[in-house]
């Protein structure tokens, strides 16, 4: 956490020289503290000064990048508890594990690498994979049986660092995730991370034990730590979990890194999506699942989303004239906001309803129907520049728009603005929207 | 050198609340729910040991669904047909309490009807909800509160444009309320200001946030939960009711959860995914925290009491 300008102030030469442009050390401190100004700007300051202070001005919770072949990861760097404070940056990693006495490891990989799957527009895929030496010779072939079929970042994991260098060998110019490392092995194990620039997870049964690591290993050089707070239910994950956040916002440098869990160790696949849901929501930087189970992944995913969605700035939908039940040029011609909540409450009735019709998705800076109207984003003025902008009227024969019933106000307005259309006032709730088109609109 | 672990010291507490009423209490209830009393954000045991654990309500209906997903019809079979087998079908797959909703097409009969019906299929405590238009609401709830006076029954909804009636009501049979607002931590202040100041006390409000499913919503109902904690933690009594949200509701309405066919196959095995669907949600929502989730499968209510008793071990 950022130093106050009474600290740094101490950090300062104190002799109030004026070369800054400030008045006093303190006053430039203050800036500093404020961020309105460099360190530059004074020329005096110690070595040993910006050293302190560069370290204090590191974010919280440091950012790791794993890196694949030319693809990577980046978790850390978040600087709070609850999503509102702020929001949460960088999504958990999702990897899936592969076991190197697995047969057939590259088809299982190729399986995974065509996963893909949509929503709201955007598109998701997994991040990775973990490679577990359960069976130590196989683990060199396997690492190069999972790279001969993806690109992704890995995690390579074995308690052995002679075997983890095997597979490290495989992967020249990446950064994976080393994992397995605790306090019968740590030493071999940081001086592998430190020779081959990968990062290293650590994991103890207490905060104690993961702080005194932590310390141990960044003495021997590594930089990129990620720690396994381990706990043998959700709710000791959960307390850990919580506890090592709270810390490295306090500016507690040991325990200042990403977080790792493996719900893969959850022993049924119940447990583990308790597990991996849990820690979407509550700080895991990396999540480690068993198997590739796409229907888990497409809930995980898109819980990943929701919490790491900016709370300032709501999950929108593009702008445009979207078509559903491939539409007719005389089928009605829906109006809505690029809120996406808003767009899919109202394009899920449509779909499921089979009625065919066009669906004007204007833009209103991501807000629902009434919030927009309320904050002046949704009028008759925006709804006409969407009609003329998106050229509605080459695609129909009918010109005719239903406009949702909360915004009834709006049709005189509209109906200036787009003279020769003929404006209807649908339902307020997007269920009705239905009937409304079966027996309103003939 | 040992890690001072950060604990946080609040000076607020949830209300503690019991739903439903033994012989000895003036109802018929054979078991009572207790919920609230926290003085942490949900689960932080080692700061102050959570009192009561969270419970899960299975939602049925007093008629026979039309728009349920197939898969829910699968589950529970012949027993949505009736909602006093539906109960005891709901009690089987281990529901803490039940939620029964009310239909449009319900007489006060009807409703008293099926109340009763339930209050002596099973021991359990009840929440009922309207329809959800005013005046049925008004008619069937008081109708429901006076024929099941001294049951300590949760009815609802109450919302700003309708709570007078059913407060008054409530008071009046020694039934709680649940209040619902959307998804914003003042209107849930203001709502709870007006109900208490009807004369309801306070250990008789839930508080129900409004939540979106997984994918629609969930993370303004997630944050405000959260918001809503963390104030009334710090002191501020008008969000310290206990929270109720219903993932059921919310989920089983997705697409997701409802269509099998003609959707992305990345999409999974359709029941698998339904109800991790239901279960995630859910499970979020407890972090966040939620004292009931109200869900409608039966799997997903094992799932999610297995959530539970992990979160609640110390
Ligand atoms: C969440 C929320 C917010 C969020 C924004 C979320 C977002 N991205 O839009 C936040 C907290 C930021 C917010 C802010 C504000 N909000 Co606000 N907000 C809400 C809330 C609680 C829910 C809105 C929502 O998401 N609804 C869900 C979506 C899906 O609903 P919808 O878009 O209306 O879509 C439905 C229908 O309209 C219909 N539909 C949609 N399209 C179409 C199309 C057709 C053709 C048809 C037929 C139907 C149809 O289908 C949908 C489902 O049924 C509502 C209260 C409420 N219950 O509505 C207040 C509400 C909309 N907000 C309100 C206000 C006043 C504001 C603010 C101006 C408050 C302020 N003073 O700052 C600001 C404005 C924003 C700004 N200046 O930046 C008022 C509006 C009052 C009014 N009638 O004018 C409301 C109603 C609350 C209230 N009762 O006072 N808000
Ligand atoms: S230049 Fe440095 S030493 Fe001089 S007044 Fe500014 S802060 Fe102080």
């Amino acid at each position: 956490m950022a130093l106050s300008g009474i600290q740094i102030y101490k950090l300062l030469p104190q002799t109030n020289c004026k070369e800054c442009g400030f008045p006093t050390c303190l006053a430039f401190a203050m800036k500093l503290a404020a961020k309105q100004v460099e360190l530059s700007g004074c020329p005096y300051v110690s070595e040993e000064s910006k050293v302190q202070l560069a370290e204090s001005s590191a974010p919280p919770v440091r950012l790791v990048t794993l890196k694949g072949v030319g693809t990577e990861v980046k978790v850390g760097n978040e600087v709070c508890l609850f999503r509102h404070e702020k929001t949460f940056y960088n999504k958990t990693g999702i990897f899936v594990r592969m076991k190197s006495s697995q047969a057939d490891i590259a088809a299982a990989v190729a399986k995974v690498e065509a996963y893909k799957v949509v929503y709201v527009g955007m598109e998701f895929t997994l991040d990775g994979y973990a490679i577990e030496a359960d069976d130590p010779a196989k683990f060199a072939d396997a690492v190069k049986a999972v790279r001969s079929a993806t690109k992704r970042p890995l995690i390579l994991i074995s308690k052995d660092p002679g075997v983890l260098s095997t597979g490290v060998a495989v992967l020249s110019g990446e950064t994976p995730l080393l994992v397995g490392a605790d306090a019968t092995n740590w030493e071999g194990m940081a001086n592998l991370a430190a020779q081959t620039k990968a990062a290293l997870a650590i994991s103890a049964d207490s905060l104690d034990g993961l702080t005194d690591l932590s310390e141990k290993i960044k003495a021997k050089g590594v930089e990129d730590i990620v720690l396994d707070p381990g706990g043998k239910n959700l709710s000791e994950s959960l307390a850990r979990s919580t506890q090592i956040r709270r810390l490295a916002l306090k500016n507690f440098r040991p325990l200042g890194f990403p977080i790792i869990t493996f719900p893969c160790k959850a022993g049924d696949s119940v447990r583990e999506s308790l597990l991996a849901t849990q820690s979407v929501a509550k700080y895991a930087g990396f999540v480690v699942l068993d198997k590739f189970s796409p229907e888990l992944l497409y809930g995980l995913l898109v819980l990943r989303e929701n919490i790491y969605t900016d709370p300032q700035k709501p999950i929108q939908v593009t702008p445009g004239l979207y078509e559903i039940n491939a539409p007719k040029t005389d089928s009605p011609v829906l109006v809505t906001t690029n809120f996406s909540i808003t767009y899919f409450s109202v394009a899920n009735e449509v779909e499921s309803s089979g009625l065919p019709a066009r669906l004007l998705v204007v833009d209103a800076d991501g807000m629902s129907v009434l919030t927009a109207w309320a904050a002046g984003k949704f009028d008759a003025e925006r709804i006409a520049k969407a009609v003329k902008g998106f050229d509605v009227e080459s695609k129909i024969t009918k010109k005719r728009i239903v406009i949702p019933g909360h915004v009834a106000v709006l049709s005189g307005e509209l109906e200036e603005e787009l003279p020769g259309w003929e404006i209807r006032v649908g339902p307020r709730e997007a269920v009705d929207l239905p009937t409304f088109m079966k027996q309103v609109l003939n | 050198m040992p890690v001072e672990i950060p604990k946080d010291k609040w000076t607020g507490k949830t209300w503690e609340i019991t739903l439903g009423a033994t012989v000895a209490e003036g109802g018929t209830r054979t078991r009572t729910i207790t919920i609230g009393g926290d003085t942490t954000m949900p689960f932080m045991h080692f700061e102050t040991p959570t009192p009561h654990a969270p419970v899960i309500a299975i939602e049925i209906k007093d008629r026979k669904p039309e728009d349920w997903s197939p898969l829910l019809g699968e589950a529970w079979g012949d027993a949505m047909k009736d909602p006093a087998t539906w109960a005891k079908a709901a009690e089987s797959a281990g529901a803490d309490l039940l939620v029964l909703w009310l239909t449009l097409d319900d007489t006060t009969d009807d409703a008293v009807k099926s109340v009763k019906g339930v209050l002596n299929a099973t021991g359990l405590p009840l929440v009922v909800f309207g329809p959800g238009q005013v005046e049925k609401d008004n008619e069937l709830l008081v109708a429901v509160s006076e024929a099941t006076k001294g049951e300590k029954l949760v009815l609802g909804i109450c919302e700003d444009k309708n709570y007078r009636t059913i407060v008054a009501t409530a008071m009046a049979n020694g039934h709680l309320v649940s209040a619902r607002t959307p998804m914003d931590v003042n209107l849930a202040k203001q709502l709870h200001i007006l109900i208490s100041d009807m004369g309801m006390t306070h250990d008789r409000i839930l508080m129900d946030p409004t939540t979106g499913a997984l994918g629609y919503g969930i993370e303004y109902g997630y944050s405000v939960m959260e918001r809503l904690r963390l104030a009334a933690l710090q002191g501020d009594a008008m969000t310290q009711s206990p929270m109720i949200v219903t993932p059921g509701f919310e989920t089983w309405k997705t697409k997701e959860s409802k269509v099998g066919t003609g959707v992305p196959e990345a999409w999974g095995d359709w029941k698998e995914r339904a109800i991790n669907w239901e279960t995630l949600t859910a499970t979020a929502l407890l972090e966040s925290g939620a004292s009931i989730v109200v869900l409608r499968h039966p799997e997903s209510v094992k799932r999610v009491r297995i959530a539970i008793t992990e979160l609640m071990t110390a």
